[in-house]
Parts: C-alpha cells; sequence; structure tokens
C-alpha cells in the first residue's frame, strides 16, 4: 500500500470536487440500511455527519464522552463562520475564500482540499438558515456580514458573540430527530478508549461507559472520529477542560498516520492568566478586532492606568506594522507581535502580561449602544472574568493556545491511512495548513460533516456490501478490551503522590516554554530531554483515588494525561525536524530580517506524516509533497 | 490581586444515584480572589487527591458560560448569587473571607443524582428528539437570502436561542417544571418563518413530552430569575399561546 496515495481526484482545479461526486460509487437506498456507521463526538462536524449519514438511511451510532452532545466545544466558537457568499458585493468568490485560505495556512496545506472547502462553504450557510440558525441580519432582512483576520472582504456570518453555540444547536437538532426517528442511536456519557483493526480494516472501537466503568466494543463497516483537536496539551488553553486527543492517538497507535503535530495555533485575543489556580484561558473572539484597536505604551514598564497614557505615547504596532490588514492582521502574526513587545516589558495589567484592546475610538465614532448589540455578550464575558468594564477600560489580552491544525493524516476522501476509518473536522489535519484563518473552524467542521464524508464513505462501504463484518465476539476485540482493562486499572493501582494534573500542568510548562510561540533547536531538544523524564515519573508516581466502577474524573484524566505525553513528544519532533518556519510554527532560527516567519520550499514544501513504533520518542517520519498548481508560492505578506 | 481565607466547603457527598447522600464539611485555608468558583473546586480535589480521598465529582467543561454543563445550587441558589452568570464564570471575589458556602447538586425529580453534584438532564434531551428542530434534510435547502427574515424578529429568536441547557430553571423551580427550557426552545424556532410548517406539530410534540419528566408550571417565575442567560419568561406565554392552538389545529389537519 502506498502510505501517501492522497486520491486526489484529475481534472482542473475547480472541477475535482464535481468529477469526484459523479464518479463516486453510491449505495442504493435499500442497501443502505444494512451498513452501521460509527461516528464518536457530536461537535459540528460529528454531529452533521451523524445527522446526514441517517438520514440517507445508514444505521448510525453516535458516541460522546458529554452528558449531551449539545456540549461539544464547537458551542464556544464566538465570531463567526466563513462562506464565500458575495452577499456584500465586494469582491469576494470561490477563488478568494481559496487564495485566502491558502495563503493563511502558509502554503502548507493541499490545493484541492481547500478548494473543496470554498466551494462547499456556500451551501453551509444554506443547509444552517434553513435548519434555523438566527444569524444577523440587516434591517432588509437579509443576512449581515463583518470582516475577519486574514481577509480583505466582509464574507463572515456570524450570530451575536455565539456563533459556534448556534451552528451546534443546529447540528444538534438535526441530529436529535435522528435520534427520535430511530435513525442515530446516542451513547453519551461514553469515551472511546481504543480503535480496532481488522485484516486492515477498521472493524470497530471499544469505549468506556464513564458511569460505570464497563468497557465494551462496537462493531462497524466505517468509523469516523470526529473528536476535535490537542490544544489541551499546553494544560492552558481555550479548550474545554475535556478536550483530549485520546481517540486521534488511539487510532495513531493502532496504524494510522499523525500529520503536523506541530502546527498549533496561538490566537492573539484571549485574557490574560490571573493566578497560579487558573484551570483554562478564555478567548476573546477575533471580531473584536474589527473595531477595538490593540496598543501597549511606548515606554516600558509603564504603570499609568491606559487614560493617562497620551495618544503619542502609544504603539498602534499592528497598524504601525502592517498597515494594509492592521488590526486584522492574521492570527500568528498578531500573536509574535504581542508577545516581543511583553517580553521587552511593554507589557500592562498587574501581572505586565497583557497588551490592550482598545474600543474608546469606536465607541466615540458608532456610540455604545451599537458597540453593545455588536460585542455585547463578550464584553459581558470580559467583566465576569476580569472584572473590569471594557467599556470605560481598555480589555487585556494577550496569545493562549486555541486550534491544532495538525491531526490525523487523511486522504481526500477524509480516510485516515487506516482503511474504513475516516477523521473529520479540528480531528483532521487537512485544509488549514500551518495556520487557521478565524471563522474556518466552522466552516470545515461542517463542510466534512455535511457536504464531504456523506459522498465519500459511500465510494468505500459499496464494496463491502453482500460481505459479513467481524463481530465484536473477534478475538482481536477481546484483546483491546483486555488491554483496555489493564490500562485504567494500571493508573488506579500506580498508587504514587502526584495527582494527573499536577503532571498535566508541568507537562503544559514544558510545551508552552519549548514548543509555544516562538520555537529553538535548543528548547525542543531540552524538552526531548525532560518530556521522557517526566512521562517517567507519571508512570511511577501518579495517585489516582477511588475505583474503577463508578464515575470517577480523576481516572479519565488520567487516562488522557498519558496520551497527551505521547502526543508532546510527537509534538517536539515534529518540530525540531520541520527546519523552517512557516505560519503557525515559527522558528527562531529561520526568521527574515524584519521578523518574519521564513520558510523554505525547497525541503519543506510537505506535510510530515508520522508513524507509530511503540517507542514515543522514535517514530518514523514520512513526507507527502505539496504540490502547488493554481495559488503561487508567495512569501506571505499582510503589510 | 487579594486573597480569600478560612472558606468552609459544605459540600453533597453521594456515591451512587441510590445511595442517600450527605453534606461533608472541608475548608479551604486560602484562595485567590481571581479564582473562579469551579477552580476553588479543583484546589479542594487537589487537596483530596492529596489525603488520599475521592475527588468530588462535578460536571463541567467550557468554564466560559456557554456549554451549560456546569451546574451547582451554591448557598441554595442555582448557579449562586451573582445574576446572569454560570456557575464557571462566579469568581472568589464574590464571597468573603470566612464565609461558609454550601454547595449542592440540582435539585429536581426529573435530574436524578449520578454522584456527589453530578445530574443526570437526558430529559431536556428526549424533549428536543420529540420536535425542537426544523426539518431540512442536507442539501435541499433554498439560498440563505431567498426569504428574508425582519431583524427584530431575528433576534427575537436568537434571544431565546441563547439558552444553554443547563437546567437552572429546573433546579430553582419549586415544582421542577422545564417550561422556560422547552418555551425557549419552541419560541426560537416558532418565530423564524423557516419553523412555521412545524410550529404546531412541534409544540404539542415538545409540550406533552416535557410534561412526561417533569412538574407543571404555576407562574412563580423563579426560572428566568435564576436564568444565567436572561431568557425573559414571556417565551412561557407565547408556548401555551401555541400549546392551545395546536390541539385545534392538529385534529383539524388529521380530519382532513
Amino acid at each position: 500500500m502506498n502510505m501517501f496515495n492522497s486520491k486526489i481526484p484529475a481534472g482542473a482545479l475547480h472541477e475535482k470536487w464535481d468529477n469526484y461526486k459523479a464518479n463516486a460509487k453510491l449505495v442504493n437506498p435499500n442497501n443502505k440500511r444494512k451498513f452501521k456507521i460509527i461516528v464518536v463526538g457530536t461537535g459540528l462536524a460529528g454531529a452533521s455527519a451523524a445527522a446526514t449519514l441517517a438520514e440517507l438511511g445508514y444505521q448510525v451510532d453516535a458516541f460522546t464522552f458529554h452528558d449531551s452532545p449539545r456540549r461539544a466545544h464547537s458551542i464556544a466558537a464566538q465570531g463567526g463562520i466563513n462562506a464565500a457568499k458575495n452577499y456584500q458585493g465586494d469582491g469576494d468568490s470561490i477563488n478568494r475564500l481559496f487564495q485566502d485560505t491558502i495563503k493563511g495556512g502558509d502554503f502548507r496545506s493541499r490545493e484541492a482540499n481547500v478548494h473543496r472547502l470554498a466551494q462547499v462553504s456556500v451551501d453551509i450557510i444554506d443547509q444552517m438558515v434553513a435548519q434555523g440558525v438566527p444569524f444577523a441580519r440587516e434591517y432588509g432582512g437579509l443576512l449581515d456580514n463583518r470582516s475577519f483576520g486574514g481577509a480583505q472582504v466582509s464574507r463572515t456570518f456570524y450570530a451575536r458573540g455565539q456563533t459556534g453555540q448556534q451552528l451546534l444547536i443546529g447540528a444538534y437538532q438535526q441530529m436529535a430527530r435522528q435520534i427520535g426517528l430511530g435513525g442515530v442511536r446516542l451513547f453519551n456519557r461514553t469515551e472511546l478508549v481504543d480503535t480496532v483493526t481488522i485484516d486492515g480494516r477498521c472493524a470497530g472501537i471499544v469505549v468506556r461507559d464513564l458511569l460505570t466503568g464497563e468497557i465494551q466494543s462496537h462493531a462497524a463497516h466505517a468509523v469516523v472520529l470526529a473528536t476535535g483537536g490537542y490544544g489541551n496539551v499546553f494544560y492552558l488553553s481555550t479548550n474545554a477542560m475535556n478536550c483530549n486527543v485520546t481517540a486521534a492517538w488511539r487510532a495513531h497507535r493502532r496504524g494510522a498516520l499523525f500529520a503536523n503535530p506541530c502546527y498549533t495555533q496561538i490566537h492573539p485575543t484571549c485574557i490574560p492568566q490571573a493566578d497560579e489556580t487558573q484551570s483554562k484561558l478564555t478567548l476573546m473572539s477575533e471580531s473584536l478586532r474589527n473595531d477595538g484597536r490593540v496598543w501597549v505604551p511606548k515606554r516600558a514598564d509603564d504603570n499609568r492606568p491606559a487614560h493617562q497614557i497620551p495618544e503619542d505615547e502609544r504603539d498602534y504596532y499592528l497598524e504601525r506594522l502592517y498597515p494594509s490588514y492592521g488590526n486584522l492582521a492574521p492570527r500568528d502574526i498578531s500573536s509574535r507581535a504581542a508577545k516581543r513587545l511583553v517580553d521587552k516589558g511593554q507589557g500592562i495589567g498587574p501581572l505586565k502580561n497583557g497588551v490592550n484592546l482598545d474600543f474608546s475610538a469606536a465607541i466615540e465614532r458608532l456610540g455604545r449602544e451599537v458597540v453593545e448589540e455588536r460585542y455585547g455578550n463578550l464584553f459581558q464575558m470580559y467583566e465576569r472574568i476580569a472584572g473590569e468594564d471594557p467599556y470605560k477600560t481598555p480589555m487585556r489580552i494577550y496569545p493562549a493556545t486555541h486550534y491544532t491544525m495538525g491531526g490525523l493524516w487523511v486522504d481526500y476522501e477524509l480516510m485516515t491511512t487506516i482503511p474504513g476509518l475516516y477523521a473529520a473536522g479540528e480531528a483532521n489535519f487537512s485544509d488549514h495548513g500551518a495556520n487557521r484563518l478565524g471563522a474556518s473552524a466552522l466552516m470545515q467542521g461542517l463542510a466534512d460533516g455535511y457536504f464531504v464524508l456523506p459522498y465519500t464513505i459511500s465510494s468505500q462501504l459499496a464494496s463491502l456490501l453482500g460481505k459479513t463484518i467481524p463481530g465484536t465476539d473477534h478475538p482481536a476485540f477481546k484483546q483491546a478490551e483486555a488491554e483496555a482493562k489493564e490500562r485504567y486499572n494500571g493508573y488506579l493501582n500506580v498508587k504514587g503522590k502526584r495527582s494527573p494534573d499536577w503532571f498535566h500542568r508541568e507537562l503544559g510548562k514544558i510545551i508552552w516554554n519549548d514548543c509555544g510561540m516562538e520555537r529553538t533547536r535548543e528548547g525542543l531538544q531540552r524538552a526531548l530531554s525532560d518530556l521522557p523524564a517526566l512521562y517517567e515519573e507519571f508512570k511511577t508516581d501518579l495517585r489516582v483515588t477511588g475505583t474503577g466502577d463508578s464515575t470517577n474524573q480523576t481516572l479519565e484524566k488520567a487516562g488522557r494525561v498519558d496520551d497527551f505525553f505521547q502526543l508532546g513528544m510527537a509534538m517536539c519532533q515534529d518540530a525540531l525536524t520541520r527546519e523552517e518556519s512557516c505560519g503557525a510554527h515559527f522558528r527562531s532560527e529561520y526568521q527574515t530580517e524584519e521578523g518574519e516567519a521564513q520558510r523554505n520550499d525547497d525541503d519543506f514544501c510537505h506535510v510530515a506524516a508520522w508513524e507509530w513504533t511503540n517507542d514515543p520518542m522514535n517514530p518514523t517520519r514520512h513526507a507527502e509533497e505539496l504540490v502547488f498548481e493554481t495559488a503561487h508560492l508567495a512569501t506571505r505578506s499582510y503589510k | 490581586m487579594s486573597h480569600l481565607k478560612n472558606l468552609t466547603l459544605k459540600v453533597w457527598r453521594q456515591k451512587s444515584p441510590a445511595d442517600s447522600g450527605h453534606f461533608e464539611n472541608y475548608t479551604i485555608d486560602e484562595i485567590s480572589d481571581e479564582a473562579s468558583f469551579l477552580e476553588m473546586l479543583d484546589v479542594l480535589n487537589e487537596k483530596l487527591i492529596s489525603d488520599n480521598k475521592e475527588a468530588v465529582v462535578f460536571d463541567h467543561d467550557c468554564r466560559e458560560g456557554i456549554c451549560g454543563t456546569c451546574s451547582l445550587m451554591i448557598n441554595g441558589v442555582a448557579h449562586g448569587p451573582q445574576k446572569a452568570t454560570t456557575t464557571c464564570q462566579l469568581h472568589m471575589r464574590t464571597f468573603n473571607s470566612g464565609d461558609t458556602i454550601v454547595v449542592e447538586p440540582w435539585r429536581a425529580t426529573a435530574f436524578p443524582i449520578i454522584k456527589d453534584l453530578m445530574v443526570d438532564r437526558s430529559a431536556f434531551d428526549r424533549i428536543i428528539e420529540s420536535g425542537g428542530f426544523i426539518t431540512a434534510v442536507t442539501g435541499g435547502a433554498p439560498d440563505a437570502n431567498l426569504i428574508p427574515i425582519p431583524k427584530p424578529v431575528a433576534d427575537a429568536a436568537m434571544d431565546s436561542a441563547a439558552c444553554i441547557g443547563c437546567g437552572a430553571c429546573v433546579a430553582a423551580c419549586p415544582n421542577g417544571a422545564a417550561n422556560l427550557f422547552t418555551a425557549a426552545k419552541i419560541s426560537h424556532l416558532n418565530y423564524l418563518p423557516q419553523g412555521q410548517s412545524e410550529r404546531f406539530k412541534r409544540t404539542e410534540a415538545m409540550v406533552e413530552t416535557m410534561d412526561e419528566y417533569f412538574g407543571s408550571c404555576t407562574n412563580h417565575g423563579e426560572c428566568s430569575a435564576a436564568c444565567p442567560k436572561e431568557i425573559s419568561i414571556d417565551v412561557i406565554a407565547l408556548m401555551n399561546k401555541d400549546y392551545r392552538a395546536s390541539k385545534f389545529k392538529n385534529r383539524k389537519e388529521l380530519s382532513r
């Protein structure tokens, strides 16, 4: 098997997806009900896939570790969703969204996938409106748009500052309809602990019931992992507390390649850490940069309150450095600019760990009422957390880990290197290259679930018609169940002194310091010697109290931290071997004279896909060359 | 940054659904006032683990007030003392040194306790499954701008759609009724032009599923006061009106 058959269809770029659909094998409606598809995760990608596959007639089993599918972390996306509708008549088109996304990803994503994403973006908006998502509207009743980082058009659709919530509720309701009709069976409070491969095909999954600790197998014709990203490897991130890499990592350990783990996005506008008990960081939507101006005092250690600092002693550094994009420069660029100024001592706030995001000019220009209508709930959220009123004093913001572009390697059909096992949404690596543009995560999750997987999955299933698949009594399932039991009993039996949270925090510090916003060879080598040592300590000094046969959140956490350790090592190795800077991956050794990322297209214009070898410190690196036929490899400039 | 000292926590501990449960007292010697309420519980749990005791089980996830996973009756008030604020967004600066804080799970027949502070809210999902959607099969949708929706209508739908499904309304209601939740869900869809085809079928099905699990509404208004998203009690009037109408309209449809 060629590990890198990305299965890009023939034809001109804009015809590939149509060609694919025109030639894909179909399954007759009467035969669809004979196929069982497992969907793990019920965020935008998972819920939309489960709902659509069930509508088509497949039997779908959906799994979530939450109490309800509607809790998935897609819900926390604030700002919006991109689509090339050109409703504002400002020159947008599918080609422009494609070009922006390729450029935003710093030429490290696959052209064909990105173009398909731009194509189906317009269908997503139609679909979500039909389902009753209350997007913001103009007085005439038509849909409103706003602008996001990395774009010079207004193509972002939004529902106040709760776009993710509204889209997720839409997808959840569509899935709930199928649950009511019997098309989807829901398994809530159930976590994936392993995937099972039999005769080279994914045969199903092994799960753990989070209420009883029971380990159980489920067999299927196809398995979709829509299990989100791994940003929580940093401990402090904008991810929800329960987001984890376990599903993707367990599939990786069973043979699925893991691509570009070092592409992790740091979001420029989060509320800075306030104290040592901090458990997560909260994002303030990028949309705020439409009207907020980012600045720091020109002088280091300036302790005056913001309103006492005169205009000429402020550095509006994004407007100064990137005049054509200004405060809407892409996320990686804005984040690094903030870090450099804070490192120079120009940070603000009690811990000097933030920069100002100032709305006074917007309030003067538009009036408080308009600002309140656009961002009211974000301002309220800020006030709750920081205890300051952003209508009166500027918000304090600082970059934090937010999204992970890396993930399971998938081909054009979103299938991993294990036949029958698919990855959708943030869990795969495919569309954002080395950096994701704002309002594109919601777009990709829904594109994968609604408009890509339902087409691509049938072409694989067609060949399985009439064949029996292995049941859960197959020895491979029994062995995976036994291993899972042993694994969870193992955590309970270490009986050391440190909690899983303690290890997670320490792990996060290493990753943040040495594999965060700016990476160096030295730092990465240091991390790669510190991580195995800490991991060893984890295995011998972990303490999990309670038992394995009823709800035990400490035990759940132990399993997740274990997988984060192994992923962390892969991240650092990926960052170390990618000897260039691109998008969110910034190696200090590779920068231009002006301090911008310097790509090395001769040696690194490829996807790094890692193969598990049973030793987390020695995985095998494979490369999928990226070919650009339409977009021109250029130095990304937002000046 | 300042610190609170000597907090006493009375926390509900219950091993299993069948266990009768009891309060246990814990002390927090010192905690930053910048910590959130759930971060304070994290500190308690770290202390319990270091004392070789089982950590307190509680539901939580996004910690930014949007996923609706967190709950807790704090001193007898759903989501605690701060108005329009979920437990995860409640910060310790709201409390004082020396305070005693009582922490309990949601208490409602329809939300059985699973363990400690965690309850089962899946009855909410059953209500949505019975009709809380607009049937729009993937792929067949017309252009999104085909039906203009007046801004006030879209805004009203959004006000209802802001519900996070946390269950505070049920926990606060003396009758354990879910009328605010159900009405918020119904009015979100019933306000919109896209929701009209199924309006009365939806309302009848959702109200009757709600009645299978939850108590009856007697207009106390506690639900709206406890709602972290400040959903107005007006939506219940709209639901009642549509429910009454549904009894005539749905029968008429059947007799055709």
